[in-house]
């Protein structure tokens, strides 16, 4: 029986949903294929089941080719399955939307595994199809816009195997060493043109998405056309619309960057001078704020001129001062002269006349002569030499009586040559009298000195 | 200070086309900026320049090299080949 169903069943093509899918430890596929009356199992040896370009899954629509066996063992007969592919675009659709949601909850989508492209790569690293436009395109727009080192890693694009090429390309490029043989690229592009989704169908599956997630360059995806969209694209750190559009992505143009560089060169040489500038301007406007050395000394120079002036001025004017009032006050000659003459004059005017005095002086000398005649006339001595005394009692009184004669105890009796004392008769004996009693008497009175002897 | 001028332009060549610029453009700002004293700013303008000249090395340097990686037994890159874009 079961040589009845291989031989009359030996190559069998089916399409149908794929249900119950399991692999199991060994990596056989266990699986059942349905429609909407039938139900066949099937199985996929390892082998077959490695190679598979997607991964199975409930729910999708396979097409699958093998031979018919039976399982004698559940009395069952099954399909072995030596390909399958996904039927139909709907249902790639649908593999795709699911293998999407699958690989976002393990996050290798996720904004922020998102890597910055290098600015200015010194390698880039393009793994696609070595012939074609694509690569024509993209080697363009680098050289256009900033020739670059570009390392091609060929791989098919396309068709079975190409996922597994396009995931070791890219896993490649990540084990190049720095400083070996090959040149490390900085930013990596995968490239494929546009086509329909089964054309494009390497690029959604898991190893190439999973390779291009984990690639330690950051990759740009430019697979398809602007409206094809890959899960590559959503794995990669970039997408790119175009081939053409990675390349512009990957490099700056080196034009702008000149135009740049010439343009900090010139901004830096105007702001390096502006300073000095400004400081020059700063400088001479300080500068010229500065007083002048002659100015600063000026009021000082001024203020000493006036006072020298002053000194001057005040030193002559003093001296005029001086002469003038040393003019003013001069001994003129003429002056003393003058007044020597005036003196002269008042004392000639003053001067006593000797004719006044002489004259006086005769006068007085006459009534002086008359006067000593007279004098002379009147001395009562003079009679004594005629023959006449005077009588003195002892108290020297002149005894003008014989009663006051009498009475006297002792009478002086002068003459013109001597005196002689004797007593009264009629007394007491009277003692002898001395020798001298002729003591001139007091003056007489009317004489007097010659006022002018 | 000459140190710091040769520490400067050690650590220029290693920096990369973008860092470099942006240190050129923090160079070029500080410098209008007119914050940075005159002693300084010299200095720094020097700087500018080795920057600049790094730059611009980088871009003289920039030529169009293609090459196709040539791959080992186990898929690994083992050299390089002239990529013949015809081909």
């Amino acid at each position: 029986m079961k040589r009845t169903v291989e031989d009359r069943f030996g190559f069998v093509r089916l399409r149908g949903e794929l249900s119950g899918v399991k692999r199991a430890a060994s990596g056989h596929l266990y699986c059942a294929l349905k429609d909407e009356n039938a139900v066949l199992d099937g199985v996929m040896w390892r082998g077959n089941a490695q190679r598979l370009s997607f991964l199975p899954e409930d729910g999708i629509e396979v097409v699958a080719s093998g031979k018919l066996t039976t399982y004698p063992g559940r009395s069952k007969y099954q399909i072995v399955i030596d390909q399958m592919e996904i039927a139909g675009e709907g249902a790639l659709l649908a593999l795709l939307e699911k293998t999407r949601q699958r690989l976002a909850a393990e996050g290798l989508f996720d904004e922020s595994r998102k890597r910055a492209l290098p600015f200015l790569p010194r390698v880039i690293g393009v793994v696609t199809s070595p012939t074609g436009a694509v690569i024509r395109d993209i080697l363009h727009r680098l050289a256009d816009r900033f020739p670059s080192h570009v390392l091609v890693w060929p791989v098919l694009v396309q068709g079975q195997g190409a996922a597994e090429q396009v995931a070791a390309a890219v896993r490649g490029f990540g084990a190049i060493q720095e400083h070996g043989p090959v040149p490390r690229p900085d930013l990596l592009i995968v490239a494929r043109g546009g086509g329909s989704i089964e054309d494009l169908w390497s690029f959604n599956e898991e190893a190439v998405v999973r390779a291009v997630a984990t690639s330690p360059i950051p990759v740009i995806s430019a697979v398809g056309h602007e409206t094809d969209t890959t899960l590559c694209d959503f794995a990669a750190d970039r997408r790119a619309p175009t081939p053409t559009a990675a390349a512009e992505m990957a490099v700056p143009v080196r034009a702008e960057l000149g135009a740049t560089l010439a343009d900090f060169r010139a901004r830096q040489q105007r702001a390096i001078l502006r300073p000095v500038q400004l400081g020059r301007e700063r400088l001479e406007a300080r500068v010229q704020r500065l007083p002048a050395p002659q100015a600063l000394l000026q009021p000082q120079a001024q203020r000493l001129d006036e006072l020298h002036q002053r000194l001057r001025r005040g030193l002559s004017d003093r001296a005029a001062r001086g002469r003038e009032l040393l003019a003013k006050q001069r001994l003129s000659p003429a002056a003393l002269e003058r007044a020597a003459r005036d003196a002269r004059a008042s004392l000639a005017r003053a001067r006593l006349a000797p004719a006044l005095l002489t004259g006086r002086a005769k006068a007085e000398r006459d009534r002086f002569d008359a006067l000593g005649r007279l004098l002379a006339s009147l001395d009562p001595t003079a009679p004594l030499a005629r023959g006449f005394a005077l009588v003195r009692d002892e108290h020297g009184t002149l005894v003008r009586s014989s009663a006051a004669a009498a009475k006297a105890a002792r009478l002086a009796l002068q003459f013109a040559d001597g005196t002689l004392e004797t007593a009264p008769a009629g007394s007491a004996p009277v003692k002898p009298a001395p020798a001298k009693v002729a003591r001139k008497p007091s003056p007489p009175p009317a004489r007097q000195d010659d006022l002018f002897g | 200070m000459l140190a710091r001028m040769a520490e400067g332009s050690t650590d220029i060549s290693g920096l990369s086309f973008e860092d470099a610029l942006r240190a050129l453009e923090d160079v070029v700002r500080k410098l209008e900026s007119g914050e940075v004293p005159l002693d300084q700013s010299i200095d720094l303008y020097e700087r500018g320049e080795a920057l600049r000249k790094h730059c611009q090395a980088r871009l003289d340097a920039a030529q169009a090299r293609i090459e196709k990686i040539v791959t080992g037994a186990v898929g690994e890159a083992r050299g390089t080949a002239p990529f013949d874009t015809d081909g």
